[in-house]
């Protein structure tokens, strides 16, 4: 080390307030999942809770090939859906054989199952990036979602396979037949593959991973197959998307084809990228938003899934960094102490924004319920859809809304431009 | 079996055009734009719903132009607000911008027209046998279909050869790098050709409404089944397309109007075996995998001509 | 001894176009040699052959002996060439840091290690760090290179190239577009680095090919016309009236 130049103090400081952080996170992580369901403890919030733990787990496994190595999938489902039929079979045949295997393994079997069939199948789809490998997943997604409803004697059909997640052996005297149980059990797995796959991230894999998203061509020149690349990442996101697949079967005590269908596919494309696919945690923000949306919409409007493909649109087109982005995208500005000069303008264009999408929601509600169904209930004010008032309303909404909120962005971009200057001159912004 | 034949290459000649009509355009905006479009079958979903809309307020035949212009209209929208703004964040926003689209106009459909087909039936002039084979009387709605499909196939034949705006697609075809360079006004080109691809699919969707099934997951259904046809026919070929497009229609015609499967051939397994993959696969009709057949294509091409049958890029 | 690179005969068509003609090189070991050539004389060409980024039509390169003609470039990399592009062709999100990290990474032999933290590979961070130092970006390690100055991305560009400590360096207009003081800095920059290894340059600043080069060849229309020391070089009149002109005199 005596001629390696020393790196600099402050270097050294971050470097291992870094590492302090670093523990502290996943920690603290760890006292939340415990914590959780002895605050909010209704069975409700427990099978909510189960939920959006392995949606966790499949956004991050999703992020793996979007975020970290640049693969855009259709169907990334599908080794959700097989982790989780494995997982099914293999409970069965260990009740049925009374083998020694207590239920927390089983996720690990339906990781295995993922990961099988991306050892299978991955070298043919790797073989492309960009659009070709978003047509070939979706080709394999359709191909093993209508296979499976042929193999009857596999996926069992329509009405798919069913088991008991109390008949393997109890460990420590507990059954996992009460939902806190399998809560628990969920929250020690979301925990353990987040460690996991963050770990993947700092690997010489996870590095070149990145280097392979940003340009595979380079990467050939500095020794990489971005061939082979692609080919483990995709096996590691298929592992810990057989994880969470087979954690869904032991949730729900069942396999069938819609784990592996193109709807499936589709939510975990849109809670990671709406999360956000350029830093850790992004996909994880995603996955607790859609899940909790998902849930808490369906009981107030029969078209919650347009809901989430407008916001999805919206997050295309206006913030493709996803909640994360917009987040981090700050941490200059809060870092500079240049964030407050930006907020009033936030404030104002705020109030048009927020009509605009009232807007929005009134007129889809109005299109919805125009031929029968409640009355909408917008902010506690009444509105009925047959109504002419309603849809003026929802016209001016929309259209006052918009052009007011055009106006007000433009004045929030100028604050933010000065606030970066200030940011940049400070150094905190490259 | 002679009825059969003749009957499933009818029906397997006009589903092949209907799907040229799509996958053409599709195939078009893709080599100019580099924009894999996701909602095209959702524009060709439109054009039936439309279709089925405006047939009951003022007929089939305004609706049979109007439903395919209004189409156009939505898809130059989509690409002057929508995909414009998004060339900037690369083609995988673009893509996804276009999956996103895809889903929305589903619901937006289902919300609108509910989940379940709708009664979008054969305008009542065209309510009759065209003729008999054997014993089966063709509709003439479908020879309708198929003249109209080759009237389009032949008008754009004529617009790629002997137009401006079909050179500039043709060389974009086989430099799609230069289009840039082109020096027209790039960005009316391309809403344009979006336009015109959109309504293509609005029109196939209008005339083929009436004879297959008009329901809010018609999209979804075929929109696959078009991925597989562009990247068989080769990425960026027309006539790569069009062949692609009345295999893949006669395939699967042919696919579901058989019902012979192994057992029917060789004779029914031991019994004794019970349930398992095998019995599975040996008792499935060629009918029931008609669905899966073009993703088994699929993967055989990649693995084996990943260029697909013309292309000359390997995709 | 056996030549660093030889390049036997190749050819190279692009449709029915050809672009390299009966090509012949032979660059010895250790040696500084220039390439140099008008604009679309095909010497990136003759870089992307040698570094696998495409195959010739017919003929034969060796490397170090060895035929690498068809193989693919992760493999001719790692048999130890490394080459720069014309074009700057960094990882453009990842940051200044990273970027030469991940070329280190093969070298050092990590390779496409899953159960190893980066972070805490100490011959790995050594390295980097070295590079970084040399290449003068040690103050820009954390910034994405994307938002890199252009002069910076170059000076990026040729530590990606000699991070992985490959015996054969090849660098395509290292210092194209660089200012005149730039231009000092990055020969000054290349010849240190270089030191005790085989470098093939293109270039087309006289005073740098003329000041580096142990060797020249001159590339015209995809062929190789003449061969030689800096002196043959200058004094040859097939070179002078095909290419040099009075820039030389
Ligand atoms: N992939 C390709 N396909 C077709 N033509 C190509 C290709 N690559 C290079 N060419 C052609 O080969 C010729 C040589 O190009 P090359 O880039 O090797 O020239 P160069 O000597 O490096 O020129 P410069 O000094 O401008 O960098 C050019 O006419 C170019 O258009
Ligand atoms: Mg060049």
């Amino acid at each position: 080390m005596t001629n390696a130049p020393t790196p600099s103090l402050a270097a050294a400081k971050q470097e291992s307030g870094g590492a302090l952080g670093f523990y502290g996170v996943w920690l603290l992580a760890a006292i939340a999942l415990v914590v959780l369901p002895l605050i909010f403890s209704s069975g409700g919030s427990l099978t909510s809770f189960s939920l959006i733990g392995i949606a966790i787990i499949f956004a991050l496994s999703y992020n793996i090939l979007l975020g970290q190595t640049g693969l855009l999938s259709f169907g990334h489902a599908v080794q959700y859906g097989l982790g989780g039929f494995l997982a099914v079979h293999v409970m069965n045949a260990v009740a049925s054989h009374n083998w020694p295997i207590p239920l927390p393994v089983i996720p690990l079997v339906g990781g295995i199952g993922g990961m099988a069939f991306a050892l299978l199948v991955g070298w043919v789809m790797t073989k492309r990036a960009g659009t070709v490998f978003a047509m070939i997943s979706l080709g394999i997604g359709e191909l093993v979602a209508s296979s499976s409803l042929i193999l009857r004697s596999v996926f069992g059909g329509e009405s798919g396979i069913t088991t008991d997640r109390t008949s393997l052996m109890p460990l420590f005297g507990w059954t996992f037949g009460p939902q806190i149980q399998v809560y628990y059990l969920i929250a020690f797995w979301v925990l353990v593959s987040a460690i996991a796959m963050y770990a993947l991230t700092r690997t010489p894999l996870g590095r070149i991973c990145n280097a392979v998203r940003d340009n595979p061509e380079r990467v050939e020149f500095i020794g990489y197959d971005p061939h082979v690349v692609r080919y483990l990442a995709y096996m590691f996101a298929g592992f810990f998307a057989g994880i969470a697949g087979g954690l869904t079967a032991i949730n729900f005590e069942i396999a069938n084809s819609a784990y592996l269908g193109a709807m499936q596919s589709g939510f975990v494309l849109f809670s990671t990228f709406i999360g956000g696919t350029a830093y850790f945690f992004g996909p994880i923000l995603g996955a607790i938003l859609v899940t909790y949306l998902q849930l808490g919409l369906t009981n107030v409007t029969s078209v919650w899934q347009l809901y989430f493909g407008v916001i999805f649109i919206g997050i295309v087109m206006f913030a493709p960094g996803g909640i994360a982005g917009i987040l981090m995208k700050h941490r200059p500005l809060i870092r500079a102490g240049t964030l407050g000069t930006v907020i009033p303008s936030y404030l104002v264009a705020a109030i048009p924004t927020l009509a605009f999408a009232l807007g929005i929601i009134l007129a889809i509600e109005t299109v919805a319920r125009f031929s029968g169904g409640d009355p909408i209930n917008l902010l506690g004010i009444p509105f009925v859809a047959t109504a002419p008032t309603t849809w003026a309303a929802a016209a001016v909404l929309v259209v006052g809304g918009f052009l007011i909120a055009r106006i007000t962005w433009r004045r929030v971009a100028e604050a933010w431009d000065r606030a970066a200057t200030v940011a940049r001159d400070r150094g905190y912004l490259a | 079996m002679a009825e059969l034949i003749v009957i499933s290459t009818l029906n397997g000649v006009l589903f092949g055009m209907l799907l040229f009509l799509l996958s053409s355009g599709l195939t078009v905006i893709f080599s100019m734009m580099g924009v894999l479009n996701f909602a095209h079958a959702s524009f060709y979903m439109l054009g039936a719903f439309f279709g089925y809309q405006l047939t009951r307020w003022i007929g089939f035949w305004p609706a049979l132009v109007i439903a395919p212009l209004l189409v156009g209209v939505v898809g130059m929208g989509v690409e002057r607000y929508g995909l414009r703004n998004t060339h900037k964040h690369g083609h995988v926003a673009e893509l996804l911008l276009t999956f996103g689209l895809a889903f929305a106009i589903e619901e937006i459909v289902s919300m609108i027209w509910g989940k379940s087909p709708v009664d979008y039936r054969v305008p009542a002039v065209l309510d009759f046998p065209a003729f008999t084979v054997f014993s089966t009387n063709y509709p003439a709605y479908k020879i309708f279909m198929l003249v109209v499909s080759v009237v389009i196939f032949i008008a754009l034949l004529v617009t790629l050869k002997r137009t401006r705006v079909g050179l500039i697609v043709q060389a974009a075809l086989t430099h799609p790098s230069m289009v840039g360079h082109l020096g027209h006004n790039v960005g009316r080109v391309f809403m344009l050709v979006f336009g015109v691809g959109s309504a293509l699919a609005g029109l196939a969707g209008v005339i083929a409404g009436p004879s297959l099934v008009t329901q809010s997951d018609m999209a979804a259904y075929l929109g696959p089944i078009l991925f597989v046809v562009i990247v068989f026919g080769g990425l960026g070929s027309l006539p790569g397309a069009f062949i692609a497009s009345l295999l893949i229609g006669l395939i699967q015609t042919f696919a579901v109007a058989l019902n012979g499967s192994l057992a029917s051939v060789f004779g029914p397994l031991d019994p004794s075996l019970g349930p398992s993959p095998l019995t599975d696969i040996w008792n499935v009709t060629i009918a029931q995998i008609a669905p899966i057949l073009p993703y088994l294509l699929l993967v055989l091409v990649l693995i084996f001509r990943p260029m697909g049958l013309l292309g000359t890029r390997e995709s | 001894m056996t030549a660093a690179i030889q390049v036997n005969a190749v050819e190279k068509s692009f449709g029915n176009v050809q672009i390299i003609r009966d090509l012949n090189l032979s660059v010895a070991k250790g040696e500084r040699h220039a390439i140099i050539g008008p604009n679309g004389a095909g010497k990136s060409t003759t870089f992307n052959l040698i570094s696998g980024h495409i195959k010739p039509t017919s003929g034969e390169i060796r490397l170090n002996g060895e035929v690498t003609s068809g193989l693919r470039p992760f493999e001719i990399n790692r048999r130890g060439l490394s080459r720069s592009f014309q074009v700057t062709n960094v990882f453009a999100r990842m940051t200044v840091w990273e970027n030469v990290r991940c070329a280190v990474l093969w070298a050092t032999g990590h390779r496409y290690a899953f159960w190893k933290n980066t972070d805490s590979l100490p011959e790995v961070k050594q390295r980097t760090a070295q590079i970084l130092d040399d290449i003068h970006l040690s103050h820009r390690r954390d910034v994405p290179a994307g938002l890199l100055t252009y002069a910076e991305q170059r000076e990026l560009e040729i530590g990606i190239t000699i991070a992985g400590g490959a015996s054969v360096i090849m660098l395509d207009e290292p210092t194209a577009g660089m200012s005149h003081a730039e231009t000092e800095r990055a020969v000054a920059l290349i010849r240190r680095l270089t030191e005790g290894r085989t470098l093939v340059i293109v270039e087309h600043d006289m005073s740098v090919v003329f000041g580096l080069a142990d060797r020249i060849s001159v590339l015209v229309y995809g062929h190789i016309i003449a061969s030689g020391t800096p002196e043959e070089i200058r004094g040859n009149p097939k070179v002078k009236e095909a290419y040099l002109g009075e820039e030389v005199d």
